[in-house]
């Protein structure tokens, strides 16, 4: 993965939760393309149909909190999001992120940084995000090598089968 | 080098490296993986990693629970590939329709998570099982499939909160009043991240049941586990069904811990989760004095829907009834819970008195199956979450307490205090 990410920037305030990120009467969808459909469609809901590829997430507290559905990231992941950032993230959350290949940056009070539409710089293996359109910089530490090794390889399938000698 | 938490315990057993400290990954060999509609997601991925089977079948639970029987085609779906994906890859331990549950209900009477496991699930309150003494953990349906390819998972090792409880729960207050008190301090973020021990005299006086309602809201405190130390209520429990050999682990006596935390159950009185979030408690004596009509009634979820609970709830029902315009739903937690139910009368009691009782499912909990609120309804539930949404209109109000004060609630149209019947 490119550890230089840029764009435009979507924020979110505190305690969205996954019920919020895709609704519950929605979990029987399994096709990610599908699912990008109905992203946050009460909360904010011109988002599914202006979100760009590399588009940025920029969140408060417990980003992702709730319910375990990997609805929700998958669901980001297919509208090709460079990376979710937030001042802190639900545990499962940021895991299926990671896991499905979404960089997830956590960097305390990185919330009050950003307006909507602002520009955003990440330097995954530098530990810096910037808002470029404000002029400030905020930096966290290195992802563990783990974790940088899943981003890497683009999620945790492709990790398995490196493991596994199936790729 | 000062002493060891449960959690580091676990993880040390499961992942073979020594004094493991937080914040480092380690690479756990699963005991337990519990898969539910939501595994039904990891089978893409799995075939996608190429692994020629999975990797013990004896270790692997299907359990589905949240459209059971299918409301959906897509449900239908989800619960087909199942089936499909069970009988390729040989998992005998699936728990389908007629024979269902909520999952983690399923593992915990089925005896499938024992002291000292690292068992993980494709569902939130995976953290229930903690209750035995185990490291339970909720997982994405990605890394399920890497679980069921390799056997093995990556954690963080989690920094560790105490939870000391002591005193005597007075009449009408119960396991579920001592976790919104907690969840009042601990609040939806305060363990992320982190796991959770319960200890003090009133812990280890718990029933399994009870234990099994605060282990299971450890997952609206962000918690990656909430646990009990395994003692011999636990053994009790698990004598006659453990489908393994435990291992039990305690904590060192002079283990760190980041927070402590100390709650003292005399004189406490029930509480109540109001809208919109689960750390949004009140005494319920507040709440009351507001006279919050009810449209719908929930007694439900794996968090309160066990034995203990319907009984609970059937002891002041009997004899009444739903108080008018009111929907009283009861869905017991499994397919053995609704048996004990039918052998104990308890169904016709709740059905005389004018209540809806289903089968087991997760039912109304979630908003996604039966027992969905319409805009500007109020719901009390025993279930965990109460964020906008969670069970139909984001317009709608929901009420977490338990099922005592439910079923009070039920026979008065509007949310009352269970201590003025008992």
């Amino acid at each position: 993965m490119n550890s230089l990410l840029r764009g435009k920037v979507w924020c979110l305030d505190d305690q969205v939760d996954t019920d919020q990120l895709i609704a519950g009467k929605y979990l029987t969808i399994i096709d990610p393309n599908e699912l990008r459909k109905h992203v946050m469609e009460d909360l904010l809901p011109e988002f599914s149909k202006k979100a760009q590829p590399g588009d940025i997430i920029v969140a408060g507290e417990n980003f992702g909190c709730g319910s375990s559905r990997e609805h929700a990231p998958a669901a980001l992941a297919a509208i090709g999001l460079g990376a979710v950032v937030a001042n802190s993230f639900a545990r499962i959350f940021y895991r299926n992120c990671i896991n499905l290949g979404l960089a997830a940056i956590e960097v305390p009070d990185i919330r009050s940084h950003f307006r909507a539409g602002d520009i955003a710089e990440i330097h995954l293996s530098e530990g810096y995000v910037k808002n470029v359109t404000q002029g400030k910089e905020a930096r966290f530490p290195p992802l563990p090598t783990h974790i940088l090794e899943i981003l890497d390889a683009g999620g945790l399938v492709n990790k398995v089968r490196k493991e596994l000698g199936t790729a | 080098m000062s002493g060891q938490t449960l959690a580091q315990k676990i993880l040390e057993r499961a992942s073979g490296h020594a004094g493991p400290r937080p914040g480092e990954i380690v690479v756990g060999k699963v005991d337990l993986a519990m898969g539910h509609e939501q595994g039904a997601q990891a089978i893409a991925p799995f075939l996608q990693m190429g692994a020629p089977r999975v990797w013990d079948p004896d270790r692997v639970v299907i359990a589905i629970d949240h459209w059971v029987p299918a409301s959906t085609e897509g449900a239908a779906k989800l619960h087909q590939m199942l089936r499909h994906f069970s009988a390729e890859y040989h998992l005998p331990h699936f728990y389908d329709v007629g024979n269902h549950g909520i999952c983690h209900q399923m593992l915990a009477e089925n005896g499938w998570v024992v002291p000292g496991d690292l068992a993980v699930g494709t569902d939130s309150h995976t953290n229930m099982l903690g209750a035995m003494g185990a490291f339970a953990v909720g997982i994405g349906p990605t890394e399920f499939a890497a679980v069921l390819a390799t056997g093995k998972i990556w954690l963080k090792v989690p920094s560790s909160i105490k939870i000391n409880l002591k005193g005597t729960l007075g009449k009408g207050v119960y396991a579920k009043d001592i976790v919104l008190k907690v969840l009042s301090q601990v609040k939806t973020d305060g363990a992320r991240y982190k796991a959770l021990e319960y200890h003090g005299s009133t812990a280890e006086g718990l029933s399994m049941s009870e234990r099994f309602t605060l282990s299971n809201m450890t997952t609206e405190m962000g918690a990656k586990a909430g646990m009990f130390l395994p003692d011999a209520t636990t053994n009790e429990y698990l004598r006659s069904i453990a489908k393994h050999e435990s291992h039990p682990l305690l904590p060192d006596a002079d283990a760190t811990y980041e927070k402590e935390y100390s709650f003292d159950m005399n004189g406490m009185e029930p509480q109540v989760a109001c809208p919109h979030s689960p750390d949004n408690v009140r005494p319920i004596s507040e709440v009351v004095k507001e006279h919050v009509k009810v449209d719908q009634v929930f007694l439900g979820s794996c968090t309160n829907a066990r034995m203990d609970d319907l009984r609970e709830a059937a002891g002041i029902f009997r004899g009444h009834k739903v108080a008018p315009g009111v929907r009283f739903i009861v869905s017991p937690a499994s397919t053995q819970i609704y048996n004990q139910c039918l052998k104990e009368g308890l169904i016709e009691l709740f059905t005389q008195g004018g209540a809806v009782f289903t089968n087991s499912s997760c039912s109304a909990c979630f908003g996604g199956n039966m027992g969905i609120i319409a805009p500007d309804e109020v719901c009390a539930s025993t279930s965990n979450r109460n964020f906008p949404g969670r069970m139909g209109s984001t317009k709608g109000k929901i009420y977490l307490m338990s099922p005592a004060a439910v079923a009070l609630t039920a026979i008065r149209g509007e949310i009352s205090d269970p201590r003025e019947v008992l």
